[in-house]
């Protein structure tokens, strides 16, 4: 499992070098990778169905204990076949949709890194890996939705996106770790068999709450819903990807992955009946309120989120059942109704619902895959939309008594909101009489339409036969939810009773809201007053607040002179070791135990000395140059001397090319200035004084306390044995503290980039005038 | 200001400069020197050279870009990290050749991670010295 994984990332870093053989008519080809994908998880359905688990492992960091582990039951088959197979759809589409684009070979790259990211989160049997995931889908998704750069909207909508969802994967972290500590393993297997302990723990309430804010966050759930809607900014296969089917899908797949271990107390269910409730009735109305089809779709696709957690929080037999199958009719019909809105924004350039009608004849097949896809959403019979609907209303009304009727209220309302968008969406714009604004309209080509009508028709099909849905995909799906065995039986046709009643009334009703909700009608405005509750506003005070913030800071800080920099970094440093001497008291310095001073000593000590006068008295900016590189020397023989020749090497040879730095840039930098003002001269000798003093009494500090040999005494014993080396300085750099070098010289590559694409654009500026 | 000692002077240190530093990268396991160093004195036989001869003429003797050095060398450590994925080993376990090879002693994934950082402390020694001095000319 670990190849449907890492191909998608290395197939996306290959991009960056070969991207430009993409970048026309072959980026279809692309497609072959989710495909290739959707059909090996394809073939995993009978062995998995059959109850098997199957797990697999590679040691990444053993030592934190996060390995590369990976199992593959029914609930992560099930998303896994979501995300390849509406993957593959949306990759051909949106190589049509995108075509000539300049960076669509860059906009696959982060769709492969997206599905990537995703497969490892939904595969992911270690928590630490799940959180890395989770982390990466954010990441990616910033991309995606700001994938418009040029666009001052775009660009925020991505940061909003991003900041909601990441604060929200911290909390996630904060909570898997703790929940890791008490199951004293990151392993998922060992988190679903300490559940116990878990539940019972004191700290269960902050884990869960933990937990919650970062699936509430990644799944839109009021009050965090606003960044979805903004998310629509995005280019539209990835709303219907990103937004839609997969990746807000993940807040519900943590759910239901850790249902198991957190479910099924008080506080799970109403926490998330609560808020999932509030969501779906909250989105449900105010998508009607909305003209514009791409936040149509967005609203109702969190009211459907609501739906998902709202059943995954009532936890019975009934209700996860009709979340497995709920999440898999949404995903078969939202997605396909995005696509359709994206052809119709295509063709006609707008979105507005008020001025699309009549483009049924001329987009037949488009018409076709809107109408069916709307026809799946609303729950007309033989669809599989209709079958969620029913198992919606079957847990609702066998909940406990008491409350049975209110949720069962919710959510009819909740499904008469969600009946009227799909057909707002995906009806509306070609019925109606023809506008003769569209007369140039023409029907695009095949890879447009047929991954909607693909979809649609799959949600049909899967509707017409839900005995192998049921059977293969939810059945499986429910057992890693509940850890247990439950049937899943479904069938087209339940007989006529209540929930048949009841489903043909949303039905109806949801057809009346559709008919009386024509452009013309502004009754509707009264649920505006909904949007007024959203904390979307907050947030963006917040933003802006922060930017203030920011800039006084960078004022502050950053004016611009070196010499008021190095006193600020100077003093920031002196203020830490004042403190540090302060903190270790008083100390006695044993002068016996240092060692004798020689002639050496004194003779590098006195050339130290002189050199540092004259830097100070020359009125030569060269001359103070090379007298401190002579100051620099001198140290390096103290380090000779002191037996450190590693240490006084690398020295020597830094401190040569700082001269030479320096005397490359000496005609550049403003004339010397010569110090006359006392008041400055006094400050600095106060402060480079002090600055020598302290460093003076920490040295003699290290030498009077007792020194712990321990790490010392570590290394001078492994490096032979464990680094097969002699040079203990050595080893240590390129293997016990491997990653630090690793770090240190990525940080290196960065400065230097950073001096040469500075000094670049400024060259490219002046030959430009 | 070209002075013709520096220029022939500098036509033999070159070489010998960069022998020096490669034998700084590879006695670096046993004794003093290593990858950083090494990288540090090639670096300073290129300035030299560039300082007698102009860095024109230096930038044509090492033919490519002092800045694509620094992905290579970037690469060749980060694979020598990820060698011992393949073996089933956790990354940056570090993996030896069973026999002593002749100059080199033992060799492993270590010397390799050592040498990425030799041509990347060159190639951004160079870069930032090079464009900082076309930049003051």
């Amino acid at each position: 499992m670990l190849f449907t994984v890492t191909i998608g990332l290395v197939i996306a870093c290959l991009l960056v070098p070969f991207g430009k053989f993409f970048r026309n008519n072959k980026s279809i080809v692309l497609a072959l990778v989710p495909f290739m994908l959707f059909c090996y998880f394809l073939q995993k359905i009978p062995e998995i169905s059959s109850g098997r688990v199957l797990f697999e492992s590679t040691s990444w960091v053993p030592a934190l204990g996060v390995n590369l582990g990976f199992r593959l039951d029914g609930l992560s088959l099930l998303f896994a076949l979501l995300i390849t197979g509406v993957g593959t759809l949306i990759f051909i589409y949106a190589s049509a949709y995108l075509k000539g684009h300049a960076y669509l070979d860059r906009f696959f790259g982060y769709l492969l890194l997206f599905m990537s990211s995703m497969l490892g989160l939904v595969l992911s049997n270690n928590i630490i890996l799940l959180f890395i995931f989770w982390e990466l889908t954010s990441i990616s998704s910033f991309f995606l939705i700001g994938f418009n750069n040029t666009d001052d909207e775009s660009r925020r909508s991505a940061l909003t996106a991003l900041s909601v969802t990441g604060l929200g994967g911290l909390f996630l972290l904060a909570g898997l770790v703790w929940a890791g500590s008490l199951a004293d393993s990151y392993s998922l297997g060992d988190i679903l068999n300490h559940a116990d302990t878990i539940r019972g723990s004191v700290y269960y309430p902050v884990i869960l709450l933990l937990f919650l804010a970062g699936a509430f966050t990644k799944s839109a759930q009021f009050p965090f819903h606003f960044w979805l809607p903004a998310a629509m900014k995005a280019p539209t296969p990835v709303s219907a990807y990103l937004h839609s089917a997969t990746m807000v899908k993940a807040g519900i797949f943590l759910l239901a992955r850790f249902t198991p271990v957190l479910g099924g107390t008080m506080l799970w269910q109403w926490t998330l009946m609560g808020v999932g409730g509030f969501t779906m009735l909250y989105a449900s109305l105010l998508s009607l309120s909305k003209r514009d089809l791409k936040s149509l779709l967005a609203y109702s696709t969190v009211s459907a989120l609501g739906v998902l957690t709202f059943l995954l929080g009532m936890g019975t037999d009934y209700a996860v059942i009709a979340a497995c199958i709920f999440l898999l009719a949404h995903a078969l019909y939202k997605a396909p109704l995005f696509l359709v809105t994206g052809i119709i924004d295509h063709e006609t350039g707008t979105r507005d619902l008020t001025r699309l009608s009549g483009l049924g004849r001329v987009l037949w097949p488009v018409a076709l895959a809107g109408g069916l896809a709307a026809l799946s959403g609303a729950g007309l019979p033989f669809t599989l939309g209709f079958i969620g609907k029913d198992l919606i209303y079957e847990s609702t009304l066998h909940y406990k008594p008491l409350w049975a009727w209110y949720f069962t209220g919710v959510a009819i309302v909740t499904n008469v909101g969600l009946v009227a968008a799909a057909f707002l969406a995906g009806v509306r714009p070609f019925t109606g009489r023809e506008r003769e604004e569209y007369r140039q309209v023409h029907l695009p080509g095949a890879g447009f339409w047929v991954p909607p009508l693909l979809l649609a028709v799959l949600g049909l099909v899967s509707g017409v036969f839900p005995g192998w849905t049921g059977a293969h995909l939810a059945e499986p799906a429910v057992k890693s939810i509940f850890q247990q065995y439950i049937p899943v039986q479904l069938k087209v046709w339940h007989g006529f009773n209540l929930v048949f009643i009841l489903s043909l009334g949303t039905l109806a009703t949801g057809l009346v809201v559709y008919f009386i909700n024509t452009p013309g009608f502004r009754r509707w405005e009264f649920i505006s007053v909904l949007e007024r509750i959203r904390p979307g506003v907050v947030f963006g005070r917040m933003y802006i607040r922060t930017k203030q913030v920011a800039a006084a800071y960078t004022n502050f800080f950053h004016d611009g002179y070196l010499r008021s920099y190095i006193i600020k970094i100077i003093l920031f440093a002196e203020a830490l070791l004042i403190y540090e001497v302060y903190r270790g008291g008083p100390f006695r310095i044993d002068f016996s135990k240092l060692s004798p001073v020689r002639f050496y000593d004194i003779a590098i000590v006195f050339i130290l000395v002189g050199a540092l006068y004259k830097t100070l008295k020359t009125s030569s900016r060269l001359t103070a140059v090379v007298c401190m590189s002579i100051v620099g020397y001198a140290i390096c023989l103290l380090f000779v001397i002191y037996s450190a020749p590693d240490l006084a090497m690398t020295q020597f040879t830094i401190d040569t090319l700082t001269v030479v730095l320096f005397v490359l840039v000496l005609y550049r930098l403003p004339p010397f200035l010569k110090v006359k003002a006392l008041k400055v001269m006094v400050r600095d000798a106060a402060i480079s004084i002090l600055f020598g003093v302290l460093l003076a009494i920490i040295c003699l500090r290290v030498l009077m306390e007792p020194a712990r040999y321990n790490i010392s005494d570590f290394y001078a014993k492994y490096a032979y044995t464990l680094g097969k080396g002699r040079n203990v300085v050595n080893v240590i750099l390129v293997d016990f503290r491997g990653f630090d070098t690793m770090f240190e010289i990525v940080v290196l590559s960065v400065a230097a980039i950073g001096v040469y694409s500075l000094l670049k654009l400024r060259l490219k500026a002046s030959e430009k005038e | 200001m070209r002075s013709t000692i520096l220029q022939t002077a500098s036509q033999y240190l070159l070489p010998i400069l960069l022998l020096f530093s490669f034998f700084l990268l590879i006695r670096g396991h046993y004794s003093p020197g290593g990858g950083f160093v090494g990288g540090l004195v090639a670096s300073i036989a290129f300035v030299l050279h560039s300082f007698a001869n102009g860095v024109e003429n230096t930038m044509r003797i090492i033919r490519y870009k002092p800045l694509s050095l620094i992905p290579i060398g970037l690469g060749i450590s980060t694979a020598s990290m990820l060698v011992p994925v393949f073996f089933r080993k956790p990354v940056m376990t570090s993996l030896w050749v069973p026999d002593q090879i002749p100059v080199f002693g033992n060799v492993g994934t270590t010397l390799f991670f050592d040498i990425g950082v030799y041509l990347l402390v060159v190639g951004v020694v160079l870069t930032i010295l090079f464009t900082i001095s076309l930049f003051s000319e």
